[in-house]
């Protein structure tokens, strides 16, 4: 009889009834096969492979990361809260030890959801990662987390949500930006000033192969790792790098990310994107299912591998150790890199715009942190949309110093309703979410 | 007429029912090693001056072939299994003659390697060499396209006496039970057929000629010629037995928990509407997970026999049995002892005394008298007992669920009824009524409700189809059922063709033509979209003939209620 090295549990939420559109690739239909080989290969009857029914998130788990305009119901639908519950859900049973490792195997996905949600872009509403995260820190007091992306498009929205957080690790994996949505993740966006370095972006040219991943995770990832202790490792497992990808150029293989998989060894995985829903995703499940278990994966083949065949050139094995090298030094100086943003300055401010391709629209940010010794700085965001809202967010980081969260509710008493639709202040310190709205 | 009958460990009990309710009843001792004896004896004193055309029919819950799978006499038989890629079905190695041969296809059912015909063709010529009559062929997601298990069939046919396949077994996905199912179908084949055989011939023999059925571990029943090609589903049919007995006397618009209180274990169903639930896959028996159909029943360690001791200065019940109480001289005491000492009980063959020197240690570590300790004994009984129904139910609730119509609307069982057989049932009805929050009713003619559950209950069966338009078939491979469709057949023409299929099923496995209660397990459809475009649709649909009783138990059942 089969049994798993390590209990792992499942949360599947296909969610059968939910799609962006009939023939979007975020369908009804893109769980269903994955479902079929699941349940034929008999992996829930494994001794210590233990289903669990996903929870719904509530509105104040949401308010923990984002800042929804107008509000949460209206950014997101039921299916939102589903599957940001089956990340809860799963995480509930790590930290309460009746699994070891999880995998949330839900849609829709949410790694390019970010702080402020104006709507949906790239197939994401809200972060279901972050939701997760920030739960088990006001839930379990986890501190340091790591977030390791491997979906083939870069998770903008996760390194949005973490760029000021020196105590969240987020390394990106994904193809270049210069050839695939949503165009960002190179090597020099490296965090904020209180926070360079927490976040490393590892672009990968097209064609990258099993040798090209699983060299950036062995010589890259884990020895970061190991430097940055973190007391739980979250993948946000998406599955679009495989050669089958109907949006992606990647050449990576089932046997590779459970290969991957088992070199990282996450504590919990969460689905993001993945869209050969026949091809691929029934396979790479699979393989990532018995990774996790510690069950041998070494015949899970899907039809077409040919491990020849998708082998990578010599020329991108030298741009991939090029990268490394260049993201490992950036890490290596994060110190430095941090005393130089910070100078002498008071406050740092980024101007931005940020596209909602789903939802096809254009949201514009002022931001400013303040720069602070003491904690990662409190943080105000001056939004707009292209359809309407003007919000003000103001978020009081977990960590917040009294001069930071002083600061953060001077902000928020001071703005004039008048200019501001919403003005919001975020408060992790208390754990509280406090809106005024314009009379 | 009907005859019921229910083989137990001890005893078997037989009815008769009929016009006037309980026609007869009558329990006879069950002889392991003679099952058929048993049987005949027990058919022959029911039907004792009654001609035999006034007997529609007999439904036999036999435990031949659960007492070989638990007790591993199995008869030789061999398996044939092509996985493909995935996890090595070396895995699921079921016996000695297991065999690991070439040949996938997909989940979408595409062929992606043939099998080797020359390959089969060795194994067949070994196995007869070494006597094997009897085997299973099963192949990963042949549940979609059984075209490699009928292929592997063609060339094992000339060397075996009966060939079991995967996809006539069960229409659901899963590839190591389905093999384990297979397995145990092709294992008990010989003395399920040979039990039956005997039985019919003997009974016609003596100018009995009426028709047989036997009970199914899903609580419905199968004309015994059916169930040659199916004998794994005779498995495991007591528990249902008992259920079934309790469904006429369960309250028709509400949830209840049906206990029967057994010597060694209590077991648990759940009855919704008088409609019992089914387990989601199949019975567990042994080392075997199956995908044989059965009600969703949980069994605990925890019953008349149960053996009482101490743990650190608190009472333990359970969950072993070392033997019967010390009121019938068994060696340890129990919490039938603890009836005796209360005086709650009626029979008379037990010796109170031997049971109040049985609890009087127990009495003395925990310094109270032995009545309080006889009290504590029985009340941590029924509270045990209580404990695992609230756990029974927060199981079935916890069950994952794939859409958010069903998150969002998620039926959640919520009984507050209770119904009980077994021999302390009484007693316990009343207590576990004052402790909780359930009412508690004892099933009526317990004695014999599994035995009326047997001869009153339906036969049931089930369909899976499925269609792909974009591959233009609708194909449900358990009824060797295939037919082209065009592009715009719908989940509704394939709920048609699944109830037609489902009626002709249930008539040719022996069902009553007034007893078709077709009900819907599973009915999904999906656009498929191949790059960008919609190209056709996946549907999937599972019906049923629901577990329950024969059009006119009512007649029966409420002249049995107020007996
Ligand atoms: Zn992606
Ligand atoms: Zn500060």
């Amino acid at each position: 009889m089969l049994s798993a090295k390590h209990k792992t549990g499942l949360v599947f939420f296909p969610a059968f009834d939910w799609a962006i559109s009939p023939t979007h690739p975020e369908r009804e239909e893109r769980l269903l096969y994955t479902q079929d080989q699941v349940f034929e290969e008999g992996l829930l009857d494994i001794e210590g492979i233990i289903e669990y029914k996903a929870n719904v998130v509530n509105i104040k788990d949401v308010q923990r990361v984002h800042f929804c305009a107008p509000d949460e119901k209206t950014v997101m639908t039921e299916s939102h809260f589903i599957s940001a519950g089956g990340a809860k859900t799963i995480a509930d049973a790590v930290m309460n030890k009746n699994i070891e490792k999880g995998f949330a195997l839900v849609r829709p996905p949410g790694h390019h959801a970010m702080r402020i949600v104006h709507g949906g872009r790239g197939f994401c509403n809200v972060n279901n990662e972050a939701i997760m995260i920030e739960y088990l820190r006001s839930a379990y007091n986890v501190d340091r987390v790591a977030i390791i992306d491997t979906d083939c498009h870069h998770g903008d929205g996760t390194q949005d949500i973490y760029w000021h957080d020196p105590d969240t690790m987020f390394i990106s994996l994904h193809q270049d930006g210069r050839t695939l949505y949503p165009g960002s993740g190179f090597p020099e966006e490296l965090g904020g000033p209180m926070a360079a370095g927490s976040t490393l972006n590892v672009p990968l040219p097209p064609y990258t192969s099993e040798e090209g991943f699983l060299y950036v995770i062995r010589e890259l990832v884990l020895p970061i790792l190991d430097e940055f202790k973190p007391d739980i490792i979250i993948n946000s497992a998406g599955q679009d790098n495989h050669f089958t990808d109907p949006l992606t150029n990647m050449h990576f293989s089932a046997q590779g990310y459970a290969d991957l998989t088992s070199l990282l060894k996450p504590d919990i995985a969460v689905l993001e994107g993945g869209y050969s829903i026949e091809g691929a995703l029934p396979y790479v499940n699979v393989g990532i299912i018995l990774a996790m278990a510690g069950v041998d994966y070494s015949n899970v083949k899907e039809p077409g591998y040919d491990h020849s065949q998708l082998r990578q050139s010599t020329q991108i094995t030298q741009v991939i150790e090029k990268t490394c090298d260049t993201v490992m030094s950036n890490w290596n100086a994060r110190e430095l890199i941090r005393m130089r943003m910070k100078g002498n300055k008071k406050f740092d401010k980024r101007r931005r715009s940020v596209m909602y391709d789903t939802d096809g629209f254009y949201e514009h940010q002022n931001e400013t942190i303040r720069i602070c010794s003491d904690c990662s700085g409190v943080l105000k965001i001056d939004s707009t949309s292209d359809i309407g809202q003007h919000i003000l967010a103001v978020h009081v980081p977990r960590k917040a110093c009294r001069a930071c969260r002083e600061q953060g509710f001077e902000w928020y008493d001071s703005a004039s309703e008048r200019n501001y639709d919403m003005i919001i202040l975020q408060n992790r310190v208390d754990d509280t979410y406090q809106i005024r709205k314009k009379p | 007429m009907i005859i019921g009958l229910d083989v137990g460990g001890t005893h078997t009990d037989i009815v008769l029912v009929g016009e006037s309710g309980l026609e007869r009843k009558i329990k006879v001792p069950t002889d392991t090693s003679a099952l058929f004896q048993t049987v005949l004896t027990g058919i022959e004193k029911i039907t004792a001056n009654i001609p035999s055309e006034k007997i529609k029919h007999a439904v036999l819950s036999t435990t031949l072939t659960t007492n070989a799978i638990v007790r591993d006499k199995l008869s030789p038989a061999a398996m044939i299994v092509s996985g493909g890629p995935g996890i090595d079905p070396e895995a699921f190695r079921t016996n000695e003659h297991y065999f690991t041969v070439s040949g996938s296809i997909d989940h979408s059912g595409k062929e992606i390697k043939p099998i080797d015909e020359n390959q089969i063709e060795e194994i067949a010529r070994r196995l007869k060499s070494e006597g094997i009559r009897h085997v299973g062929v099963v192949g990963k997601f042949s549940a979609r396209n059984p075209d490699h298990e009928l292929e592997i069939e063609k060339i094992l046919a000339p060397y075996f006496d009966k060939i079991f396949l995967g996809h006539r077994i069960s229409g659901h996905l899963n590839f190591p039970r389905r093999i384990a199912t297979t397995f145990l179908n092709a294992s008990v084949y010989p003395i399920h057929k040979e039990f039956f055989e005997a039985v019919k011939s003997t009974l016609k023999q003596k100018g009995i000629s009426i028709p047989i059925y036997i009970l199914k571990a899903d609580g419905g029943t199968m004309h015994f010629d059916a169930s040659i090609d199916f004998p794994g589903q005779s498995v495991l049919s007591g528990p249902s037995a008992s259920v079934m007995g309790s469904v006429a006397f369960a309250p028709e618009d509400k949830e209840t928990i049906v206990m029967d209180i057994g010597g060694t274990t209590t077991d648990m169903a759940v009855l919704i509407n008088q409609v019992p639930l089914l387990s989601p896959l199949g019975i567990e028996i042994g080392k075997y997970k199956t995908l044989i159909r059965a009600l969703n029943s949980y069994s605990i360690g925890m019953g008349g026999d149960s053996v009482v001791r101490i743990e650190g200065d608190s009472l333990k019940i359970g969950p072993d049995r070392i033997g019967p109480a010390m009121a019938y001289g068994g060696p340890v005491p129990t919490p039938t002892d603890a009836l005796f000492v209360l005086d709650k009980t009626d029979d008379v063959n037990g010796d109170k005394n031997k049971s109040i020197n049985g609890l009087t240690p127990i009495a003395e570590k925990l310094g109270i008298t032995v009545e309080e300790a006889a009290f504590e004994i029985f009340d941590l009984a029924c509270q045990d007992i209580l404990t695992h129904a609230r756990k029974m139910i927060e199981r079935i609730n916890s069950k994952p669920v794939y859409t958010i119509k069903e998150v969002l609307t998620g039926y959640q069982l919520k009984p507050r009824h209770i119904m009980v057989l077994g021999g302390p049932a009484s007693y316990f009805a009343e207590h576990m009524e004052q402790i909780s929050e359930f009412t508690v009713q004892r099933v009526p003619q317990w004695s014999v409700a599994n035995a009326i559950g047997a001869a009153l209950s339906r036969t049931t069966c089930e369909v899976t189809l499925f269609a792909d338009t974009q591959k233009g078939v609708a194909m449900a491979p358990g009824e060797s059922f295939s037919k082209p469709v065009k592009s715009n057949f719908t989940k509704k023409d394939a709920m048609e063709l699944g109830y037609d299929l489902l009626r002709q099923k249930a008539l040719q496995t022996g069902a009553d033509i007034d007893d078709l209660d077709l009900d819907v397990l599973e009915d999904l459809e999906f656009n498929m979209v191949r790059g960008f475009r919609l190209t056709g649709k996946n549907i999937r649909v599972k019906l049923q003939v629901k577990p329950g009783l024969i059009h006119n138990y009512k007649m029966i059942t409420d002249k049995i209620a107020a007996m």
